[in-house]
């Protein structure tokens, strides 16, 4: 660990990771056209994807990917907190638990079992929960992955000090922004679109696919609703209860809606 | 040459005037309209509906091409008889042609210390549209009075409107959606083309009767050989827009809707209809009169400021954030903002409705809910709250 120069005044950025795949974070390295420009604004203090140099806090700004899994990181969240006057969690695994968050719908120890040869060896926890469930949050960017020119922008908002311009809106204000023609209405393929958060720019819709959910619930999302057109397309409850658990399946709303359909018990 | 030949008799059409063209000519005149300087663009088929593109002749157009429009259901089939008009409105309205998705209003940059500011270069190619359907006339009239002339004009708008050359196609074949006829805006063009079409095809052939809007379009047609419309065909036009009609299923009950509106701002509907509604936006979003956006100032890298306009919707949670929070929190305030603004607020604000009729919002919603429907089932309980408030008077 170095000492930040007492001379430098930028602000410190630090990069957490907890459990999730490391996509999210290697957005910022996405970056490519603004990265030195904001390596230039803030000054990178932790952030193991792309330095072994770390500085000690406290640090202005942290970003938090991943989920907590095991006690230990249930520790490691609290200091990260403690050190940061900012904390931004990245991704779906930070702001919902992720894909891991499926283990919190079966049976303690029903997957570490069929992965792991001795999972007798492993110290986790019964369930995958978003970082909010443990410290406090100033602000959630969502997506698996996120998008790097949200991303971006959020930094750039907090360098500005002003309010980021993410939407909460749904995706369909950005498929619809793209021009394209809706694949529910012209073609019945089911789509999370209508309640999902915007961020990704309708990207599967675009290429004649149903929205994965991927950005997690919109602002105002009414989920039976929803379900109710895609069982009345056709869908059974077990494939729409799996159309919501994916990597938002921890998320309350997708979650609610999930249990609902598979109590439908019409598989 | 017989008696109707009009061939080079262009310069002495006038306004109102019927000629007969046959679909070969069509390809002229959308060729002659593009050796004008016209960018020309029309119906087209693309993922599975017809949305606005490019077309530089008839092979373009939706040929053959019939769509079944159901609340939040879409299909198009085709038939082999080379009809180009016989389907109603397309999935996306001309809208975005005038008032883009996304647009960049300004930049700026601090250079020796002062701003900079620079707008984009407008666009000076103008547009010409071929198979245009009446309620989207009727809506271009309707955008104009809020983006043109009304009191926030918007930037870009006139740049593009300007210029417009507009050849209508009237409708023989309304969809499953459309009630243009309550709202007065179709099936027959009003005003606001240059040349209007209506597609027959009888023992008298496969042609277009072509009415003459403008000087501008009478000069237009002065290009393309026709022949004057015989009293056969005005009487078979006559006859296939009364059909239109009557196969137009689907109906509002305008009369006195503005005010019963006004005063169901409590309706138990409202409620109803927020368990159904997903407050996705769609509805707005292919709406060929909902304009409503959303400016955002962002800052880059290099310490410039741009402002975007971006389409935004009533039903977005945000649209109505004020200090403190979103004053339509519920999606009953907003569906009731979003349909009494359309039916009824509107006329307050521009003296006209704010819908045309087209049945997009109808088909369009993933969940088809139905605005026709809607506002018959709120009149219902106007109605039931009234008979229930005499009766009571009486006793
Ligand atoms: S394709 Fe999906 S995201 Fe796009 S408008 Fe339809 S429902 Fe919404
Ligand atoms: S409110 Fe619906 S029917 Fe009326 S103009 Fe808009 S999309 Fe068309
Ligand atoms: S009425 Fe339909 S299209 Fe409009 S916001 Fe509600 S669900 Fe979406």
């Amino acid at each position: 660990m170095s000492e930040i120069s007492a001379t430098d005044a930028r602000p410190t950025l630090a990069v957490w990771k907890f459990a999730s795949c490391d996509g999210c974070q290697l957005s910022l390295l996405d970056c490519e056209d603004e990265l030195l420009a904001l390596a230039g604004a803030v000054r990178i203090a932790h952030f193991t994807e792309m330095s072994r140099t770390s500085t000690d806090g406290p640090y202005d700004i942290s970003l938090v990917e991943g989920s907590i899994t095991t006690p230990d990181d249930a520790e490691r969240i609290q200091q990260v907190r403690r050190d940061s006057r900012h904390l931004v969690t990245i991704g779906a695994c930070a702001t919902a638990g992720g894909i891991q968050g499926l283990r919190n719908f079966a049976a303690e120890g029903a997957y570490a079992g069929t992965v792991y040869a001795h999972p007798e060896y492993l110290k986790t926890l019964e369930t995958s929960t978003p970082i909010s469930d443990h410290v406090a949050v100033d602000y959630e960017l969502h997506g698996c992955p996120i998008d790097r020119r949200q991303l971006l922008e959020v930094l750039l908002a907090f360098l500005a000090g002003r309010r980021p311009a993410v939407a909460g809106h749904s995706v369909c204000q950005e498929c619809k922004g793209r021009s394209n023609v809706c694949v529910m209405v012209a073609n019945a393929t089911p789509c999370l679109g209508p309640v999902t958060r915007a961020g990704c720019g309708g990207l599967c819709p675009s290429v004649g696919r149903g929205c994965f959910g991927c950005f997690g619930p919109s602002q105002s999302a009414n989920t039976i609703s929803l379900a109710d057109q895609l069982s009345r397309n056709g869908a059974t409850g077990e494939l729409v209860s799996r159309l919501f658990r994916t990597f938002n399946a921890n998320a309350p709303v997708f979650r609610a809606e999930s249990e609902r359909q598979s109590a439908r018990g019409d598989a | 040459m017989s008696l109707h030949d009009r061939s080079g008799l262009g310069p002495n059409l006038d306004v109102e005037d019927l000629v007969v063209i046959r679909p070969d000519q069509l390809n002229d005149l959308i060729a002659r309209l593009g050796d004008l300087g016209y960018e020309t663009k029309g119906p087209t088929i693309g993922d599975g509906a017809i949305v606005p593109g490019a077309v530089r002749g008839t092979s373009d157009l939706p040929v053959g091409a019939r769509d079944a429009q159901s609340p939040g259901r879409y299909r198009l089939e085709y038939s082999d008889d080379g009809h180009l008009f016989e389907w109603a409105v397309g999935a996306r309205s001309w809208k975005a042609e005038f008032f883009a998705p996304r647009e960049r209003q300004w930049r700026a940059v601090i250079v020796d210390g002062t701003l900079r500011f620079t707008e984009p270069t407008k666009s000076a190619r103008p547009l010409a549209i071929i198979g245009a359907r009446p309620c989207e006339v009727a809506a271009i009239s309707v955008l104009d009075e809020v983006l043109m002339n009304g009191a926030c004009p918007d930037t870009g708008y006139d740049a593009r409107r300007e210029g417009l050359f507009v050849v209508v196609a009237e409708c023989t074949a309304p969809g499953g959606t459309c009630f243009c006829a309550s709202m007065g805006s179709g099936p027959s063009a009003g005003p606001g083309f240059d040349l209007a079409l209506l597609e027959l095809d009888d023992a008298d052939g496969h042609r277009f009767v072509v009415r003459v809007g403008t000087a501008r379009g009478a000069e237009v047609m002065a290009g393309v050989s026709s022949t004057s419309a015989t009293d056969a065909d005005v009487a078979a036009r006559a006859q296939a827009l009364d059909r239109s009609i009557n196969r137009m299923h689907r109906h509002l009950q305008t009369e006195g809707l503005a005010a019963l509106l006004a005063r169901s701002m409590e309706s138990p509907r409202w409620d109803q209809i927020a368990e159904r509604c997903l407050s996705c936006g769609n509805c707005t979003l292919v709406c060929p009169t909902c304009f409503c956006s959303d400016f955002r100032d962002t800052t880059d890298v290099s310490g410039a400021v741009e402002r975007t306009r971006t389409w935004s919707s009533c039903f977005d949670l945000d649209h109505s954030y004020l200090h403190g929070g979103p004053v339509r929190a519920s999606t009953s305030s907003r569906y009731r903002q979003w349909m009494s603004h359309k039916l009824s607020t509107w006329w307050d604000q521009f003296d006209t409705s704010g819908c045309v009729g087209c049945g997009r919002c109808i088909t369009w919603c993933p969940v088809g809910i139905d605005i026709t429907e809607e506002a018959a089932a709120i009149r219902g309980d106007d109605e039931a709250a009234r008979a229930v408030h005499v009766e009571e008077e009486a006793r």
